[in-house]
């Protein structure tokens, strides 16, 4: 009220009207100049911000996924693959372009076969979903599959075909150590590298083996697609597509069929078979089993089925061939008679075999306990005599015998394309004394001579020894076809000491030497070997007075390892062998070393035979690798559910049998005058 | 005299076109936010414009005393129908805005927009010359506003009661109270802002915080903004062209048909579209203001220019909006935005200016003092 009073203006109906007038006119003007500030402001964001603004509603708009590139293919010698990718059918729905779910569904679960449990998870899938976030129906399809469902889809809206691709091993288990597998990228492995492409769903890099050796080669060059996308992610339509490079085929220097035989052939042992071509020292095959299928590895292996592989005690997770490191055991007399040669000793000197000699105060024995009487070179190897070897390596020393061991490939490391090796030792004075402070022993010689002690080889370093054996050239393995060598250096050996040794060696096999199991069925073909066991227990003096306990009656664990290397034919080498069963024990004689190398040897010159004698055999086994792991899987899951309880007892036992049923026990070892006898020495056996 | 009928030359045919032009153009921004389909949006918008139009046209028949006549009668029922949704509301919960009349939903703050102005308008029109300085010509105007703004904010509707308030003080600012008072209010009002903003409701206050730095929450409550900049920003010059705009056919812009309406226009007709609309709506403004300067008595000069204004700031504030210049509060654009409320009011209030023009234009009765 005290504003109006002081000075109160005389207001008539005139000056309210010019008020009135002005003030509208103040109003109309406010309001001219809002319009404009507002055009201003339309300008400013449209017209000079308006780049900036594009920017934002294009990457609003588009949306950039990688298509991952097809992988490059490993395909054998013979052009085979060993990987591919299987073209992946699946079948998804829609949900917001289905008609009638009911029906849809119905007419799929005919078509595709589906399990009422599938049904019940696509249904309630298909309720959750929200509209344009596809629901699987099913995928891995056959190709009549996926073609009936895409025939029909004028009649189901919503159901939408597409194929993809994954990683296939037409091997299986055969191939997984040599192959490795391939799987999402880890965290870590996106941090080192930083390439988008590896967080691309679908995507997968080599995680073991060539596929990680090679993965750089392997990986093409990813596609692109653009798509117009809406707030909610739906895919509206492509705009441009940038079709993805496939990666480059590798082509190795295995023979798939040979592979997978090799694999097949060491039957429920755990061991590893390397075959190699004289001639220039390609890889043939190497395998390692058992083994895990890397499929299964590639699609993601469940939890249960890790924890089986991981708890087995046949380790199906190593890779026997590169990473087991075994005393090489009688397999190197060969190699060591070589060595004799050269220091000059004349392979018709004889040493007498008493069956055991005193070296300083210990009794070195024979494996065979009456000794063999007088045995010359070519029968001590023959008969894998210890007594010869033990004499003759004190004569020409350590040294000579483990500079012939080196060139021969014991403990060298090879440039392979694999993520680890382990490449053993040879041991020498020089050697003992660097490492342990100590002066070499006349019982150190001793041990070494007949592989045992320190002495430790890799089974691809026996199939190396074997080709250098037979050749008299330094073999480098090598897994590339075509892959351009250096003319290999020589082993140092005349062809006369070759001949000596390659004849010694022949008459292991064919001579009545313990190598008869490995003769091989193939006429004008003569295999040459050498058989050898790893002891991996000490024996007692008690145990000696009391008898020798045969392997069969010891657990697995502490089995001799049997071992065999050798090359066909003998008088013009081909191709060698070198071959590792661990725990084998000499137990089961067509699951022994030899017999395995003589079988696989024999797939080269006549696969049909070779495959047939597999496939009888296999059916004492309980069937293929894939089979009696699936069978393994089974009974491993069984037995775990039993464990928590999710199946009741009276089933424990049913599981329990149907576990031993698919693991045969060891026929009885036939008896062979062939088989090398249990070991009789303290460290050192045949 | 002209040949043409009487009735004819004083049907009001240039405001009509005018109408005309911005409502077709608002049906075509809708057939294209629908993805280019006249359902379910712009076959409504039409026919509920032809509707309005003729109810507007109905209106401008009645004589200008009859609203003045109705003012605070209307006033009363607008006003126990704001108090009827608040204690339903109460006891509903949360904000209820409307009544349930069975065929519609009645949304009561909605009508005040015109009938404050009016009462207001009325109040001025009813006061003696000599009272326009006192005290009795500010109390009686500011309790007429005052109420209505309370019930409509704690319901709560920032905009409709900015709108409201604005409404009512433009007319008493016409009617010619002293220039100090709003000068001073408006210092008053700037000092207490602080303070009002601590009690407005989370949502209210976000909405604010978003306003002033859209960017702090792209994604979430500044989405709304971002989004509308976005398409605004990309439409250029030109635009994208007609049905080719992204951010709405991609449901990137919330809104797009009601409340955002305007960057569904702008993103596909660009800068030149919103221009012309623009000057489109400040012709009707105008056409609004010169009625009023026109008009005889008090009741009706006032009641034009606040209707007028009252239109004017639904335009303002949505725009405002729209470009990022004020918070989202909710004020659609008058015949562009979809929706029956609003277009209902914007009509009435054409329809009354209409009905001021149409008596103004018959020869004076008692002197023409313009």
């Amino acid at each position: 009220m005290k504003f109006a009073r002081p000075k109160r203006k005389i207001v008539t109906e005139a000056t309210q009207t010019f008020t009135f007038t002005r003030r509208a006119m103040v109003v109309g003007g406010l309001q001219g100049a809002f319009g404009l500030l507002l055009a201003g402001r339309m300008a400013w964001i449209s017209v000079a911000q308006n780049e900036k603004y594009n920017l934002l509603s294009e990457s609003n708009r588009v949306n950039l996924t990688l298509i991952p590139p097809r992988r490059g293919w490993i395909i054998d010698r013979n052009g085979r693959p060993l990987a591919n990718n299987r073209t992946d059918f699946r079948v998804d729905l829609i949900p917001e372009r289905v008609k009638d779910a009911d029906a849809t569904i119905r007419n799929l679960a005919e078509l595709l076969a589906l399990e009422p449990d599938e049904i019940g998870r696509i249904r309630e899938e298909l309720d959750k979903s929200p509209g344009f976030r596809p629901v699987q129906v099913a995928d891995k399809l056959t190709y009549d599959q996926y073609a009936a469902v895409s025939v029909r889809l004028p009649d189901l809206p919503g159901v939408a075909p597409s194929q993809g691709f994954s990683r296939y091993y037409p091997a299986g288990a055969s191939v997984g150590h040599l192959l490795g597998y391939v799987g999402a990228a880890s965290a870590k492995e996106y941090e080192e590298r930083k390439n988008p492409l590896l967080i691309t769903p679908g995507f997968k890099i080599g995680k073991d083996g060539l596929e990680r050796a090679f993965d750089t080669e392997l990986t093409g060059k990813p596609g692109a697609k653009r798509v117009e996308v809406t707030a909610r992610g739906k895919i509206v339509r492509e705009l441009t597509t940038r079709p993805d490079m496939p990666g480059n085929t590798i082509r190795l220097t295995i023979d798939a069929g040979l592979q997978e035989y090799a694999g097949r052939r060491i039957a429920t042992q755990s061991g590893s078979v390397v075959i190699l071509d004289c001639h220039n020292g390609d890889v043939l095959a190497m395998a390692s089993m058992p083994s895990f299928d890397p499929n299964s590895f590639s699609d993601g292996i469940s939890h249960l089925e890790w924890e089986m592989l991981s708890k087995d005690d046949h380790v199906p997770l190593r890779n026997k061939t590169l990473q087991g490191l075994y005393p090489p055991g009688s397999t190197i007399k060969p190699m060591v008679a070589l060595a004799l040669l050269e220091a000059g000793v004349h392979q018709s000197e004889t040493v007498n075999c008493p069956g055991a000699i005193r070296v300083g105060n210990t009794l070195f024995h024979c494996h065979r306990r009456r000794g063999h009487g007088a045995v010359n070179m070519r029968s001590a190897i023959a008969l894998s005599c210890d007594i010869y070897f033990y004499q003759m390596a004190q004569r020409v020393g350590m040294d000579r015998i483990a500079e012939m061991a080196r060139r021969v490939g014991m403990g060298q490391k090879f440039p392979l394309p694999f993520p680890s090796q382990s490449y053993g030792t040879v041991p020498d004075p020089a050697w003992k004394l660097k490492k342990y402070g100590q002066s070499w022993q006349v019982y150190d010689t001793v041990n070494a001579t007949i592989g045992q002690g320190y002495m430790l080889i890799n089974p691809l370093q026996m199939a190396v020894m074997a080709a250098r054996l037979a050749t008299g050239r330094q073999l480098i393995p090598n897994f590339i076809h075509g892959a351009e060598r250096p003319e290999p250096d020589s082993v140092g050996a005349t062809e006369e000491h070759l001949v000596v040794i390659r004849d010694a060696m022949s008459a292991v096999v064919n001579g009545g030497g313990t190598g008869g199991a490995a003769r091989i069925n193939i006429p004008g073909v003569l295999m040459a070997g050498k058989t050898g066991t790893a002891q991996v227990r000490r024996i007692t003096m008690a145990e000696r007075a009391g008898g020798v306990r045969g392997n069969a009656s010891l657990p697995f664990k502490l089995r001799d390892h049997a071992l065999f290397q050798g090359f066909v034919p003998f008088d013009n080498p081909r191709y060698a062998v070198g071959c590792i069963i661990e725990h084998g024990g000499h137990v089961n004689r067509i699951e022994d070393a030899p017999m395995i190398c003589a079988d696989t040897l024999s797939y080269l010159f006549d696969p049909k035979k070779a495959m047939e004698k597999l496939e009888t055999l296999e059916k004492g086994w309980g069937g293929t690798p894939a089979e009696r792991l699936t069978r393994q899987t089974a009974a491993f899951r069984l037995s775990k559910a039993m464990e928590t309880g999710e199946v009741p007892a009276s089933a424990t036992s049913n599981a329990a049998q149907a576990a031993n049923a698919t693991a045969p026990t060891a026929p009885p070892a036939e008896e062979d005058g062939d088989a090398p006898p249990p070991a009789s020495s303290p460290t050192g056996t045949p | 005299m002209s040949i043409v009928p009487q009735p004819i030359s004083e049907f009001p045919w240039r405001v009509l076109l005018l109408l005309l032009a911005i409502a077709a153009f608002g049906t075509v921004v809708l057939y294209s936010a629908a993805g280019g389909s006249m359902t379910p949006w712009a076959i409504n918008q039409i026919i509920r414009f032809i509707i309005f139009s003729v109810m507007a046209l109905a209106l401008s028949r009645i004589g200008v005393e009859t609203f003045a006549r109705f003012a605070f009668p209307a006033y009363a029922a607008v006003l126990i129908a704001l108090i009827v949704v608040e204690l339903v509301g109460g006891v509903a919960g949360g904000s209820q805005r409307w009544i349930n009349l069975g065929f519609m939903q009645l949304q009561p703050s909605e009508f005040m927009k015109p009938v404050i102005v009016l009462a207001v308008a009325r109040f001025y029109a009813l006061l003696s010359v000599g009272e326009i300085r006192r005290w009795n010509a500010i109390w009686p105007a500011l309790v007429l506003i005052g109420v209505p703004w309370a019930l409509v904010l704690i319901q709560p509707d920032l905009g409709t009661a900015t709108m409201i308030a604005a409404g009512g003080i433009t007319v008493m600012f016409l009617a010619g109270l002293p220039l100090r008072l709003f000068i001073g209010s408006a210092l008053t009002l700037a000092a207490i802002i602080p303070i009002a903003f601590s009690f407005l409701h989370d949502y209210q206050q976000k909405r604010v915080l978003i306003f002033l730095d859209p960017e702090s929450d792209p994604l979430g409550a500044g989405y709304h903004i971002s989004q509308s900049k976005i398409a605004i920003g990309s439409g250029g010059l030109f635009g994208k062209g007609f049905l080719k705009g992204t951010q709405s056919h991609l449901d990137y812009l919330p809104e797009g048909h009601t409340d955002f309406v305007f960057a569904t226009m702008a993103e596909e007709w660009g800068l030149v579209g919103g221009v012309l609309l623009i000057c489109a709506f400040m012709l009707l403004f105008r056409w609004g203001l010169r009625v009023s300067l026109r008009a005889q008595d008090k009741f009706a000069r006032l009641a034009a220019a606040g209707l007028t204004t009252t239109i004017f700031f639904y335009v303002a504030i949505n725009l405002m909006m729209v470009m990022g210049l004020a918070p989202v509060v909710g004020i659609p654009l008058p015949f562009m935005s979809y929706g029956g409320s609003s277009m209902l009011t914007v009509m009435l209030c054409v329809g009354i200016v209409m009905s001021i023009d149409r008596s103004s234009r018959r020869p004076a009765r008692t002197g023409n003092w313009s």
